[in-house]
């Protein structure tokens, strides 16, 4: 092999090593908060008001908001119609399509039995009839220790500081790897145009042109509509049970807000708490 | 040395026509699929993964089991390898090329596939599987293409080269061990939230990489001159049995720890596969990944039974049929099983069945034609080279 060639395939080589490895390790060292990112305040809050319960103690201390939800399926059991008129809410708003099947099917807040919501958590024996009639409302966790921002290739999905998941629908790849990683099943995946129609029906009945509608080849799911609560106003489906008291929406990390104390007087489960993803959504059962 | 390809009989025109019919149908598919969106697929809500992020898990394991092949001889200087050590490299970057397909094949906005690149994220696997996988391709281009050019020039391979041949042996169990991860890292998903999945990954690869490369050579062995030796053939023989007695010894660990615990969760995916999966809330049993996943067991262990007695009566047409049954029983477990049961229960205990679309098995089938026009195209180039130089010498 002559030695200009030799040379050639050197650098070559060594550059495409370079290539490959420098805009990691240049993103390394310009932003070492990667993981912090994922991090967060916690559910310090939580761990104050129940005393500090061993498994949260050594968090940091709470810094800033985090915002959680309580959802009374008691009172949506009691108020019919009520869970429907909250996932119209979300749905319309957000340009959430009816593609009419279920393997297209896209949905930030719908109902599940106990057995579904609650997996592992159904006694063999003890079936008491109101619990195993009831329909729980699930939607994204928003959890603190997210295992989808963690599998998302390109930061596409991410949590802010206030705690909510989010979405960059510009920029996901539509590889799909959150979704395998949710262990809800929160997310949903555009698997055609939501801004097609079929027979003349449009997937999305009226367009909201306050929120964007996707395109195809990108997953999306709930957003505690962050951009209300950046608004200081309610998500859409907790203002759609007012009155109710169905759904409690605040800050986790103040101790005087709704959500707080509600959680302080009442016993709540959380979704597959042992898989310590830590959601901030809570049930009153 | 790309003239080499250039040159051939009747027979290696109609395969490579052959070949590019088919990867003419993929395109087409693609096509159809990149129009509509992945809804083409038979992929849903709750089995977001199909057949080719399977094909790209279970061809990743075929590139890392090239290793096999180039383990020996240059880090043993096993002599008798020296005529597949070429070949096992020219696979891995078929089985590499083929993967990188199958995962653009498989996003929803393949246009932001760079995204991975402008965007890094360190805390993802999928950013490591980038990572290794493109290092892999480029690994073996280099060290295959230089180490073949010196052959065709007649001179011992540059020493330059070497650091690349032996980061490369560690480099194929990372591309395996890093795809594993990218499944048992997942909180949820019990079937792939196992720590062998990695080592058992590797095990059904060493097997399963050979097994094609066996196939091939003795393809090889009838249509043209070239022979990789009794003694390389034998010595194949051994590896690949034993790394698919050690899959299935992986195997029945997890089948062991699933049905002793009795833990529902670990349980409810085998269930699924071998025997039938009952919906709790109507009671309908689902099972259509059954025949097949009973197929791949007693495929699996009648290859490993009859590869053995190949050896021992040196039959060459019962070695090719023990190899393409252990090749199929682990692309039936890796290659549909794996990925597809893992999504079944999904996270709302729900149970969902896949079928593959049309345009899905087309875009398919024109992946893995690409993969063996790529490997008929350099096996063409190392066979005319290596034959031409035992020619002269």
């Amino acid at each position: 092999m002559d030695s200009s060639r030799r040379k050639f395939l050197k650098i070559a080589g060594i550059s495409a090593v370079a290539g490959i490895g420098a805009p990691s390790a240049l993103n390394m060292l310009m932003k070492n908060e990667v993981r912090a990112s994922s991090e967060g305040g916690g559910h310090g809050a939580q761990t104050d008001a129940h005393g500090g319960e061993g498994a949260h103690g050594a968090a940091p201390a709470p810094a800033g908001k985090r915002y959680g939800m309580v959802i009374d399926a008691v009172k949506f059991h009691d108020n019919n119609g009520l869970a429907e008129k909250c996932i119209e809410a979300c749905h319309s708003y957000f340009n959430v399509p009816d593609f009419g099947n279920k393997k297209d099917e896209i949905k930030w807040l719908w109902q599940m039995p106990f057995a579904n919501t609650f997996p592992g958590d159904e006694s063999h024996y003890k079936k008491d009839d109101r619990t195993h009639s009831m329909q729980f409302m699930v939607l994204c966790n928003h959890c603190d220790n997210p295992p989808c921002v963690r599998a998302c290739p390109t930061k596409a999905t991410f949590k802010n500081a206030d705690g909510i998941v989010m979405m960059d629908f510009h920029r996901c790849i539509g590889c799909r790897f959150c979704m395998a990683a949710c262990p809800y099943g929160a997310r949903s995946f555009n698997w055609r145009d939501p801004r097609g129609s079929k027979d003349g029906v449009p997937f999305i009945k009226k367009i909201n042109h306050e929120f964007p509608t996707r395109m195809r080849g990108v997953v999306e799911k709930c957003s505690f509509c962050d951009l209300r609560v950046k608004r200081g106003l309610q998500p859409l489906c907790v203002e759609a049970t007012a009155g109710t008291g169905a759904m409690v929406f605040g800050d986790l990390n103040d101790p005087n807000s709704e959500v707080s104390q509600v959680l302080r007087a009442r016993f709540t489960i959380q979704r597959k708490p042992s898989l310590g993803t830590m959601p901030s959504v809570f049930y009153i059962i | 040395m790309l003239e080499k390809s250039l040159k051939g009989n009747l027979g290696y025109w109609a395969w490579v026509l052959f070949l590019l019919g088919i990867i003419g149908v993929g395109v087409i598919c693609y096509i159809v699929q990149y129009n509509y969106g992945l809804g083409a697929t038979g992929m849903s809500r709750d089995v977001t993964w199909g057949i080719y992020i399977s094909q790209f898990t279970f061809l990743v394991g075929v590139a890392a089991g090239g290793l096999m092949l180039v383990l020996p001889y240059y880090l043993h200087h096993y002599k008798d390898f020296a005529r597949i050590t070429i070949l096992g490299e020219f696979m891995a970057i078929a089985a590499v090329a083929m993967c990188m397909l199958f995962i653009m094949a498989d996003l929803g906005q393949p246009m932001r596939a760079l995204n991975v690149v402008l965007h890094p994220t360190p805390n993802s696997m999928l950013f490591y599987d980038m990572i290794v996988l493109s290092g892999y391709l480029f690994l073996n281009v280099v060290c295959g293409w230089v180490v073949l050019h010196s052959e065709y020039q007649g001179i011992k391979y540059p020493s330059w080269v070497k650091p690349f041949i032996y980061i490369s042996i560690p480099w194929a169990v990372s591309i395996h061990t890093v795809t594993a991860y990218l499944y048992c890292g997942l909180p949820g998903r019990h079937f792939w939230l196992t720590a062998i999945l990695a080592p058992r990954f590797l095990a059904s690869a060493f097997a399963a990489g050979p097994c094609l490369l066996m196939v091939i050579a003795l393809i090889m062995k009838r249509t043209t001159k070239f022979d990789i030796g009794r003694v390389a053939q034998d010595k194949l023989v051994t590896i690949i049995g034993y790394a698919a007695l050690l899959n299935f010894f992986f195997l029945g660990c997890e089948i062991f720890v699933a049905y002793y615990s009795q833990i529902p969760g670990h349980m409810h995916t085998l269930d699924y596969l071998y025997f039938g999966l009952a919906d709790h809330a109507t009671g309908e049993v689902y099972n259509n990944l059954v025949p097949f996943m009973r197929a791949s067991v007693i495929m699996g262990f009648a290859g490993i039974g009859l590869i053995f007695v190949s050896r021992y009566l040196k039959s060459d047409p019962l070695l090719a049929l023990s190899c393409i049954l252990i090749f199929v029983s682990f692309w039936i477990d890796k290659g549909l099983g794996l990925v597809l049961g893992g999504f079944v229960p999904n996270g709302l205990e729900q149970i969902t069945e896949y079928v593959p679309t049309f345009v899905e098995i087309g875009i398919t089938a024109g992946i893995w034609a690409t993969g063996f026009f790529i490997i008929t195209v350099l096996y063409k180039i190392a066979i005319s080279v290596k034959l031409e130089n035992e020619r002269t010498a």
